[in-house]
Order: C-alpha cells, then sequence, then structure tokens
C-alpha cells in the first residue's frame, strides 16, 4: 500500500490551455494499492485536471508526442518514462512543442 | 540536472548557434539584422541567444546591429482586443527587458502595405570568402582605431535615431498603436471567409512574409532572422511537398533564403531541435509569452500543417533519428538558378520564380490549370498583335465570358506559382484581400501587356521580363504617352 503523494505538477509552451490556462497545480495523489508511476499519474491527471480535449494532451497510455515530460527538470526518457516511480515532493512538467500549443 | 551537465549544455546549444552563423559567413559585421521574434519558444531562444552573443568579450562577441519585430497576428486567429492587448504588454515588457530596437506591428497593416513589397529588388553584390573576411578585418581595425573604451562599451550603436530598447515607429500613420476597428474587422472578414484552416495558416504566413519584409525594407535591415528550429523545419518540408511547394523547398527550409533579392531570410537555429530548445529555455529561464495560434486547440486533422506535424512526430517517438533524417534532406537541396536570382516572372505571393509551364498543358499543372482556363499565362503568341487587334480578338476575350484582364480573381490566378493557385482556390473573394496585391497584380499585368505590344516591335519583347522582375520599371517610369493607352489606364487604377 503506497502512501498519499504531494506533488507539484506543472504544464508548459501552451499545454496549460488544456487546464483552465493554469499552470502550476500542487496535487496530492490519494493512497493506492500499487506505487504511483507517470503511467497512472497520467490517468489520474485525464480525470481529475484535464478539463477539454483529452485527446489533444494524451494518447495511448502517454502523452501525446511532441509533449516533452521532465521530472524535476530531467528528462523523463533517462528516467524509464512511464516506468518511473513517483517520489513525494516530486515536480513533473509537461511542455507542449506543438505548434500553437 | 546537475550544474556541469547544465555548463555542458549550455556550451552546445551556444556553440550550434554560432556555428551557423560562423559557417555560413552571411551576416557581415555591423550590418543590420532584424530578428522576428513571435514569442514562441524558438524565437525567443534566438533572440536571447543574440543578446548573450552580443554581450561578450569583444574577440567573441556578435558584430551585427540587431532590431526585433513582433507581429501581433490576433485578428487572423479572432482574438478579442483585450487578449491581444494583455500578449502585446506582455511583449513589450519583455522587449524592453532585451533593450534591442524593436518594432511591434499589427497584421492589420497589410492593408496599408505598398506594392512594391512584392517586388524583388536587386541584391546589392556579395562576393565570395574573400568580402567577408576583408569586410570583418576593416571592421576590427575600425572597433580597434575606436579605442578600447568604444569596443568595451555598449555593442549596440545607435543608429538614424533609434534608441535601443525603444519602440520605433516606422510610418508616419504612427503604427503600433491600436488598430482602426475597420481594418481588424476587415482582417477577420477576410480569414473567417477562407475555407480551410490549411489555407488559412498559408495565407497567414504570406501576409506576415510581407509585412515583416516591408518593415525590413523602411528601416534598412538586409537581413532577416526567423526561429525556425530542426524539428519545425523538418515539418516544414514534408508541409511544403504536400502543398505543392517541392520546387521551393531550398528556400522555404535552407539556411539561407535570398528570393527577395535585398533582403535575405536566415534561419540560424535550424540546427537546434525543438525538445533542446525547450529544455534550454527551461534551464534558463528564457522567457516566452504564449499568444493562441490560428490551429490552437484544432483537432490533430484540421490541416495539412497539422497532419504532418502529427506524423512526423509520431514518427520520431518511434524512430528517434526520423526529424533528423528528414531535415538532412533539407540540408542537400540546391537552389535552382544557383544564385536564387531567377530571371522571368515571380509568383504574387510567395514572390518565388513561377513553377508554371504555360506552353505544355497535358501535365498534371496543365490539368489544374484548365480550372481557370480563361486564366492561363498569356503566350507572347497570344497576344502579340498591332494594338488595334487588342480587345477584339484576343483569345480571352472570346466567347461570353468576362476578359482576364478585367477580371481580378482570373488576374491574380495568372500571377501565381502551384501551390499559391490551389491555397487560393480555397479563398473565395479576392476582393477581401489586402489591396496592395490586387494593385500589383494590376500593374504587373499591365506591364505584361505591354512587353507585348513592345514585343510586335522588332528586338524589344524578349528582354522584357528579365527587367521587370528586378523592378527597372516602376509604374510611373513608362512613357506617358502609354500609360494613358486606354487599354491600360482606364482599367481602375488604385
Amino acid at each position: 500500500m503506497a502512501a498519499p503523494l504531494s506533488v507539484e505538477v506543472e504544464f508548459g509552451g501552451g499545454a496549460e490551455l488544456l487546464f483552465n490556462g493554469i499552470k502550476k497545480h500542487q496535487v496530492t495523489l490519494p493512497g493506492q494499492e500499487e506505487p504511483w508511476d507517470i503511467r497512472s499519474l497520467l490517468v489520474w491527471i485525464k480525470k481529475n485536471l484535464l478539463k477539454e480535449r483529452p485527446e489533444l494532451f494524451i494518447q495511448g497510455d502517454s502523452v501525446r508526442p511532441g509533449i516533452l515530460v521532465l521530472v524535476n527538470d530531467a528528462d523523463w526518457e533517462l528516467l524509464g518514462e512511464l516506468d518511473y516511480q513517483l517520489q513525494d515532493q516530486d515536480s513533473i512538467l509537461f511542455i507542449s512543442t506543438l505548434h500553437g500549443g | 540536472m546537475s550544474a556541469p551537465d547544465t555548463d555542458c549544455f549550455r556550451a552546445f546549444y551556444v556553440h550550434k548557434f554560432r556555428a551557423v552563423l560562423g559557417k555560413n559567413r552571411l551576416i557581415f559585421p555591423g550590418e543590420k539584422v532584424l530578428l522576428a521574434w513571435s514569442g514562441g519558444p524558438s524565437s525567443s531562444s534566438m533572440v536571447w541567444q543574440v543578446l548573450e552573443g552580443l554581450s561578450r568579450d569583444s574577440a567573441k562577441r556578435l558584430r551585427f546591429v540587431p532590431g526585433v519585430v513582433y507581429v501581433d497576428e490576433g485578428a487572423a486567429c479572432g482574438r478579442s482586443p483585450a487578449d491581444r492587448a494583455h500578449t502585446v504588454a506582455e511583449m513589450r515588457l519583455l522587449l524592453q527587458a532585451v533593450g534591442f530596437p524593436w518594432h511591434v506591428v499589427t497584421l492589420e497593416e497589410v492593408f496599408s502595405l505598398p506594392p512594391s513589397v512584392l517586388r524583388c529588388f536587386p541584391q546589392e553584390p556579395v562576393g565570395a570568402v574573400g568580402t567577408y573576411k576583408v569586410a570583418v578585418d576593416s571592421y576590427l581595425q575600425q572597433q580597434h582605431a575606436l579605442g578600447p573604451e568604444r569596443a568595451g562599451g555598449s555593442p549596440i550603436p545607435a543608429q538614424e535615431g533609434e534608441r535601443a530598447g525603444q519602440p520605433c515607429s516606422h510610418d508616419p500613420r504612427g503604427l503600433a498603436g491600436p488598430q482602426p476597428a475597420a481594418q481588424t474587422e476587415a482582417l477577420s472578414q477576410l480569414f473567417g471567409s477562407v475555407k480551410t484552416l490549411t489555407a488559412k495558416e498559408e495565407l497567414l504566413h504570406t501576409l506576415r512574409t510581407h509585412l515583416i519584409l516591408h518593415v525590413a525594407r523602411t528601416h534598412g535591415y538586409s537581413k532577416v532572422m526567423t526561429g525556425d528550429s530542426c524539428t519545425r523545419l523538418a515539418i516544414k518540408l514534408m508541409t511544403s511537398l504536400a502543398l505543392g511547394r517541392g520546387a521551393f523547398l531550398a528556400w522555404d527550409t535552407g539556411f539561407s533564403d535570398e528570393r527577395h533579392g535585398d533582403v535575405v531570410v536566415v534561419r540560424p537555429m535550424r540546427d537546434h531541435t525543438l525538445k533542446e530548445v525547450a529544455f534550454y529555455n527551461r534551464l534558463f529561464a528564457v522567457p516566452s509569452v504564449l499568444a493562441p495560434a490560428m490551429d490552437t486547440r484544432a483537432p490533430e486533422k484540421a490541416s495539412i500543417h497539422r497532419l504532418m506535424e502529427g506524423f512526423l512526430l509520431r514518427l520520431q517517438v518511434q524512430f528517434p533519428s526520423t526529424v533528423s533524417t528528414v531535415y538532412r534532406t533539407s540540408e542537400k537541396l540546391v537552389k535552382a538558378p544557383r544564385d536564387g536570382r531567377a530571371t522571368g516572372p515571380r509568383c504574387l505571393l510567395c514572390l518565388c520564380a513561377l513553377d508554371i509551364d504555360a506552353s505544355d498543358s497535358a501535365t498534371a499543372f496543365g490539368a489544374q490549370t484548365l480550372d481557370f482556363s480563361q486564366t492561363q499565362p498569356p503566350t507572347p503568341r497570344a497576344e502579340a498583335g498591332s494594338p488595334t487587334e487588342v480587345g477584339s480578338a484576343q483569345d480571352c476575350c472570346q466567347g461570353a465570358g468576362p476578359c482576364r484582364r478585367d477580371d481580378p480573381r482570373a488576374r491574380v490566378m495568372e500571377q501565381l506559382c502551384y501551390s499559391c493557385r490551389a491555397n487560393m482556390k480555397d479563398v473565395p473573394s479576392f476582393d477581401l484581400l489586402p489591396p496592395y496585391i490586387l494593385a500589383e497584380a494590376q500593374l504587373r499585368s499591365q506591364r505584361y501587356w505591354l512587353a507585348t505590344q513592345w514585343g510586335a516591335l522588332p528586338g524589344c519583347g524578349a528582354s522584357f521580363w528579365a527587367a521587370a522582375p528586378g523592378d527597372k520599371f516602376p509604374a510611373c517610369g513608362f512613357p506617358q504617352g502609354l500609360t494613358r493607352h486606354p487599354g491600360v489606364s482606364g482599367r481602375g487604377q488604385r
């Protein structure tokens, strides 16, 4: 049983437009059986934060190609991408590099 | 990322920017360079690279004189005046912080552009590598002569009354102020009438290019820098192919674009991927301003641009060398003719040498032009006749249809390249276009008509087109008797 986590989720490069224009979200992820990883964080974001057009942010079980993910200012590709296990106080940043955000 | 890693990344990033400029040797010391800043990540990063390059010690300092232009295109995207004012205010703050001379223009100003924007002016002769070296040496000597206190001072000499960090009004009407509501309305009406997002994007790109070109010319900038990244250029390459711009790929995506003659567009960010740009901007706090674009929140299949972006980026996830492979292809393309100074007619909108094949209609292009059969480019054979025949026996005037020379739509269409013709099919009413386009179309067709008249005289016709794009023949330069010819001036000169 994983304990609840407090993490900072941030959106940039236009991705914030899908989240009511709010860039920084301080969120508390509830305790659950499995440890929290990016994969489950994305599901949580889709359910709780995403305001419109989910297909412009999430495709399949990952982010849409063209959206970069940084975990504590490091490229998530170096950290196992979807399988990275979140730690308390992590900051996760999503930057859209797509034209028009 | 730990500190040594970021230092390494920073050095690499800065080196790439400087290497692109150094390798191409296009920008001469002391030359005025206009940075086209959209507020997006790549162009913001470019402005910051220039800023950093100018603050370096004298040996490594960039030696050109920068200015910045920002185009507020909110009207084309249907944004509210309050929204636009907010974005412009944000940009102004940044522009003041940067400290270069700056020009804030709105897209509405295309309605007051002169037709001469669409002409190609001859480039000042630029020699080979030797010239560049001579220029650099003489610049360094000049700097040396000015003494150490000058060399260590501000890198931006005040020129022509422009002060660093001050807005430059570049038009007697005092631009950059609020635009008349009528022009905003006209612009949104124009974009509202365009049927597809693809055509809207292309039209916006065309108008924006003309506006930036005009700002550059009126202020004596001989280079314009755009922030196209390697990722963006790879997408642009594929998009251009799909749009039928294959003939112009080398201009659209290469390092330098000489199509305008006197003002050369350069793309110094073309070795940086968008991922590098995003990381650099994040790590070194490069500010950017988000202005929602036309395709913001649009579905992925909304336009060819959007579709191609999705296609390449998705492929890139599975095959990480996709973007670089496509981009390397763009590097190998050679401009034809090599000097980039084609003689002959140019497309009215994209200003590239026309890729039309007037004599051979048994091609795909010929088939396409049949859609407006009245508009096929006139062949000298068809029009060369004595003045008395004109208007009575011309091919285009046969039948009940309106004469090509009287129909503005047909007149514009016949002066476009393959791709622009295809795009303009989605623009139902040409009356909504900014006046300079229609005026230049009319001037060109008058010039052509005159050329064919002169062509009837032995030895006069053939050299005419070669001269016209360089515009040795401004409209007022015609002999008075000719411009007053009833066949010419009676057609509603704007």
